[in-house]
């Protein structure tokens, strides 16, 4: 829609006016806007140019903070000792500091999506050129970039018009990041709003990354079918050759997968996938397969599975290299951003290079040619496959035995696991012949390895997990749904209406990492528990691997018992991290398309649109990274309540409600102006959960928005009650705040709700037109 | 064992939790506080000591220290079901949230606690909840009744066996019930 830096130079022109010579004309940017809709009042937003829409959701949702750490040690004037009110060096206090530390994380988040966006952006433009169109859905999308329009403003139509989004992207985190300089920001609301910007630029640019990779690699459309992928270990052919790739970027995938189809191997070797690399490989080739989310990586290394190893960005373990040594695995490093210290081969050979790695010559190589990469991965595999023949170094039972034995019970292992796993008793049962104890910690095993770190007789007391749970890893065999993409207008069209008025209970969106507590068992549940409830289940990246992970009584998976479709009762896995915004995407276009509200650069509308109206939950039940902070940041923005599991307390500043405040709760009546309590729905904007039966009770409760007819309201009541009943044993305490009319209550439950609410002195009040922002009140009091 | 935090990673903070050498000091302290709360988490099931579930140890002593239960995540149920109804249940992190706004009038609405004691949440959960609390509830007393070390409290137990804990857990019991409140 735009183009810039247009530079014309006229040596001599002869026209009926008169003669030009030595004309130089140079342009910044033209802009060609055949865009119809109108430029809302917020485009490009700058770092304070949503300020009071953010203070707004801050004054409602307050933060608590848990500091980490007493300390800050980010500048040489410290360690300042920050305890309990004191002030550092630089004048700054200890809840400040916590905000500072949720910006540079929201910040570092933003940096990584846009980074990523950037070089698949960059790679795509120098193979296809800038014209290449954005196509992520053909004629079913016809609001391709939702996010893109409402933070920019720019409706992009060719991946040249992306490269233009992505600069603004990268303007605005580099001003994020200087705000955490030491003398900067020194309000902690401040740092806050800072942190929500950063959500908006990381949604921005994860929408790019998407946008540019569905339309260049032909991912699936915006396709409720999009096919089932085998995922699990058990589904690997371990007698072909085997090539691993781990990580989020998937342009070194392609190379790999491109190269087999170019050379009629595509059925000769196994291409799999850790993390989000999976999802996203699986989407450009449906026979690639899914091992498993981010916390598998030594188990599939260890088991000696993988013959090469891909790294390409994020969230690779970065002594991966190492492991991979161990098993006589070449490694290939594919980004900039991680090169482990291998040598740059990018303008080697090819040959020359497969010959280091399958030799053992060099360990390792960077190549940061994703063709190059292609080449060298395949024909590395297939040498050296008869030559590893798939070593591993995991040990046999008698040597777990053996080696338990020398286990000196100093409780270590157990004091250093992230789960507090109880690894000192199934070691002593170990000892003692009975691997039983350790088969159970298979499944809750995050995979990080700190045992064996910390265990002083240098006991590898991962590997003998995985030895006792061999038979479990080695039969996992299910079906993810290939990440779809985007959400149809149709389909938006078809559903956004019973979404606003409540009629569907709600849009849950399990997203994010692999830190669960008590493993992936609980997603699955979860997100079953809502399908068969009728709320429309939405899941991206490790946690959509998660769900698929498990069978039902028919033994079917999540994904073959629930349509892929954006309706009630769907379950759809939109794709990797980078596909997130098709989830934040999907309520914007509820505003934008059902409702019919201008989305270009009016984010303050829209999310307020989205806040009092669409009913949607955010779950990232295994949040560990910086990115899956952004994520949840850019949700925040949007006033869309997102919950974490009990190791999201880590990120050590919640966002929350106070039910018992009523004046908290007021709304303007847009047809009045008039001020109305609408109780807390939602309660809280960002919350730890600590069981999953907390968490089905606080997803049911958070879908509950001021805007809710009566009769959508009575339904999400009905959720509520009943699985507050099935969980807490008890009616809830707080239901009288969300009943506003007798015709709330659902008709099953009156009498016995009546009496609730007679012993509460409730009142009846009206259903607003609710907004935050006075300027959307359409008749103004006298 | 020592004064360390659990969780090896969990670096001792600069101010460090008092340790509690024996089980009487805590009912001391608990005995001079005018509005004690007890939070229970979700371990509370989780952990079995002799035969017995911690939530249970926890009845008993609820029972005989009349100190009110606040119980997070699901427990509330757990509680029911042993025919003991808790003063209040709230997510962990609204107690936390709570507790560190001074003008809050405690779950009776009678007035703000002077102590909170906390027991079962995931630790790292506890650790940081209590850390919240160190900072931003400067009048508030805090005490762990776990097993184990936490730096951020004001008083904590040291590292301890299960056996070492239901030990603990039943003479605080017993001296409430000798004693009364």
């Amino acid at each position: 829609m735009t183009s810039k830096n247009v530079h014309m130079k006229i040596g001599e022109m002869k026209t009926s006016t008169g003669l030009i010579k030595n004309l130089e004309i140079s342009i910044g940017r033209v802009v060609d806007d055949s865009w119809a809709e109108p430029m809302g009042p917020t485009p490009m937003p700058g770092l304070t140019t949503l300020r009071d829409w953010d203070m707004m959701l801050l004054n409602k949702y307050k933060p608590f903070y848990m500091p980490d750490c007493d300390l800050c040690c980010f500048c040489t004037y410290g360690k300042c000792d920050l305890t309990a009110g004191k002030r550092g060096a630089c004048g700054l206090g200890i809840a400040a500091q916590s905000s500072r530390i949720v910006l540079l994380a929201c910040s570092i988040g933003a940096a990584t999506h846009t980074g990523h966006a950037r070089h698949v952006v960059d790679h795509l433009i120098e193979k296809y050129g800038r014209r290449y169109p954005i196509d992520v859905g053909g004629l079913n999308v016809q609001v391709e970039a939702p996010v893109t329009r409402l933070v920019t403003g720019i409706k992009p139509e060719t991946l040249g018009d992306l490269d233009e989004v992505l600069e603004y992207c990268e303007t605005q985190v580099t001003h994020l990041l200087s705000v955490v300089h030491t003398g900067q920001e020194a309000n902690n609301l401040d740092f806050e709003s800072k942190a929500f910007h950063a959500g908006r630029i990381d949604q921005v640019g994860m929408e790019v990354a998407d946008m540019a990779q569905i339309s260049v690699f032909d991912f699936p459309k915006a396709d409720p079918e999009a096919p089932l992928i085998q995922m699990g270990i058990g589904t690997v052919d371990t007698s072909k050759p085997v090539i691993m790739c781990i990580g989020h970027n998937v342009v070194p995938s392609v190379g790999i997968i491109d190269y087999m189809k170019d050379n009629d191997l595509a059925d000769k070797l196994e291409v799999v996938g850790l993390c989000c690399t999976a999802i996203d490989s699986t989407r450009y080739f449906d026979r690639a397969k899914i091992v498993g989310p981010i916390s598998w990586q030594l188990r599939f290394v260890r088991g000696g599975f993988a013959d090469v190893v891909v790294l390409d960005e994020q969230c690779i373990r970065t002594d991966i290299s190492l492991e991979a040594a161990r098993v006589n695995a070449p490694v290939i490093a594919a980004s900039e951003k991680n090169c482990i210290g291998f040598k740059n081969r990018t303008n080697d050979p090819a040959d020359e290079i497969v010959a280091d790695l399958v030799s053992g010559k060099v360990p390792g190589v960077l190549i940061l040619d994703p063709e190059k990469v292609g080449e060298v991965a395949v024909k590395v595999a297939k040498q050296i496959a008869p030559i590893r023949k798939k070593k591993r170094v995991l040990p046999e039972i008698e040597e777990v035995v053996a080696l338990a034995k020398t286990c000196r019970q100093c409780n270590l292992c157990q004091r250093s696991c992230p789960q507090d796993l109880n690894i000192p008793a199934a070691l002593k049962a170990a000892a003692e012949g009975n691997l039983a104890p350790l088969t159970d910690l298979y499944e809750e095993c995050i995979g990080c390895g700190r045992c064996e770190e910390a265990c002083p007789v240098k006991l590898e007391i991962h590997s003998f997990i995985l030895k006792a749970g061999e038979k479990h890893m080695i039969e996992e065999k299910n079906f993810c749904r290939a990440g779809r993409g985007a959400v149809q207008d149709i389909e938006i069209r078809s559903v956004g209406g019973p979404i606003v008025l409540g009629e569907i209970p709600g849009i849950l969106a399990v997203v994010g990492c692999a830190n669960y507590p008590h493993g992936g068992k609980d997603v699955y549940d979860i997100c079953r528990e809502f399908a068969l409830r009728r709320f429309i289940v939405m899941t991206s990246g490790c946690s959509a691997m998660s769900a698929g992970s498990y069978r039902n009584e028919e033994g079917k998976t999540l994904y073959e018992e629930f349509p892929g479709a954006f309706d009630a009762g769907g379950v759809l896995n939109v794709g990797s991290c980078v596909s997130n915004p098709h989830i934040a995407g999907a309520a914007i276009k509820v505003a934008s398309i059902f409702a019919k509200r201008n989305l270009r650069g009016n984010y303050e509308e829209i999310a307020d649109y989205i806040h009092n109206r669409v009913g949607a939950v955010g779950l990232a039940w295994g949040a560990y990274s910086q990115k899956a902070a952004s994520i949840a940041s850019g949700f925040w923005s949007l006033g869309v309540p997102v919950l974490v599991g009990p190791h999201g307390s880590k990120y050590r500043r919640m966002l929350l409600g106070r039910a018992d405040k009523k004046e908290d709760w007021d709304v303007y009546d847009a047809r009045t102006g008039d001020k109305v309590n609408v109780g807390p729905a939602p309660e809280h904007l960002f919350q730890t959960v600590e069981t999953p039966q907390e968490a089905m009770v606080a997803i049911a409760k958070l879908c509950m928005r001021p805007n809710d007819t009566w009769k959508g309201r009575s339904i999400k009541l009905s959720h509520y009650i009943d699985l507050h009943k099935r969980h807490y044993g008890t009616m809830p305490q707080d239901l009288h705040l969300f009943v506003r009319t007798m015709a709330d209550v659902p008709m099953t439950m009156k009498d016995e709700i009546t009496k609730i609410l007679e012993a509460k002195g409730w009142k009846e009040t009206v259903i607003p037109d609710p907004t935050l922002l006075p300027r959307m009140i359409r008749k103004k009091k006298e | 064992m020592s004064c360390e935090p659990w969780q090896c990673a969990e670096i001792a903070a600069t101010k460090k939790a008092n340790p509690i050498t024996k089980p009487e000091v805590a009912v001391a302290m608990i005995k001079k506080a005018a509005r004690p709360i007890l939070i229970v988490g979700s371990n509370a099931t989780e952990r079995w000591m002799k035969g017995k579930q911690l939530i249970e140890y926890l009845i008993d002593f609820a029972k005989a220290s009349k100190v009110p239960v606040v119980a997070t995540a699901h427990m509330v149920s757990e509680f029911l079901k042993r025919g003991y109804e808790p003063a209040a249940f709230m997510s962990a992190m609204d107690i936390g949230n709570r507790l560190v706004d001074s003008e809050w009038q405690g779950i009776d609405g009678k007035g703000h606690p002077d102590l909170a004691l906390f027991i079962g949440l995931p630790y790292y959960m506890e650790s940081l909840i209590l850390s919240g609390l160190k900072h931003f509830a400067p009048d508030l007393k805090t005490i762990t009744l776990d097993n184990l070390y936490h730096a951020h409290a004001s008083w904590s137990f040291s590292n301890a066996t299960l056996e070492d804990w239901a030990n603990n857990l039943k003479v605080m019991t017993s001296k409430f019930e000798e004693g009364g409140k």
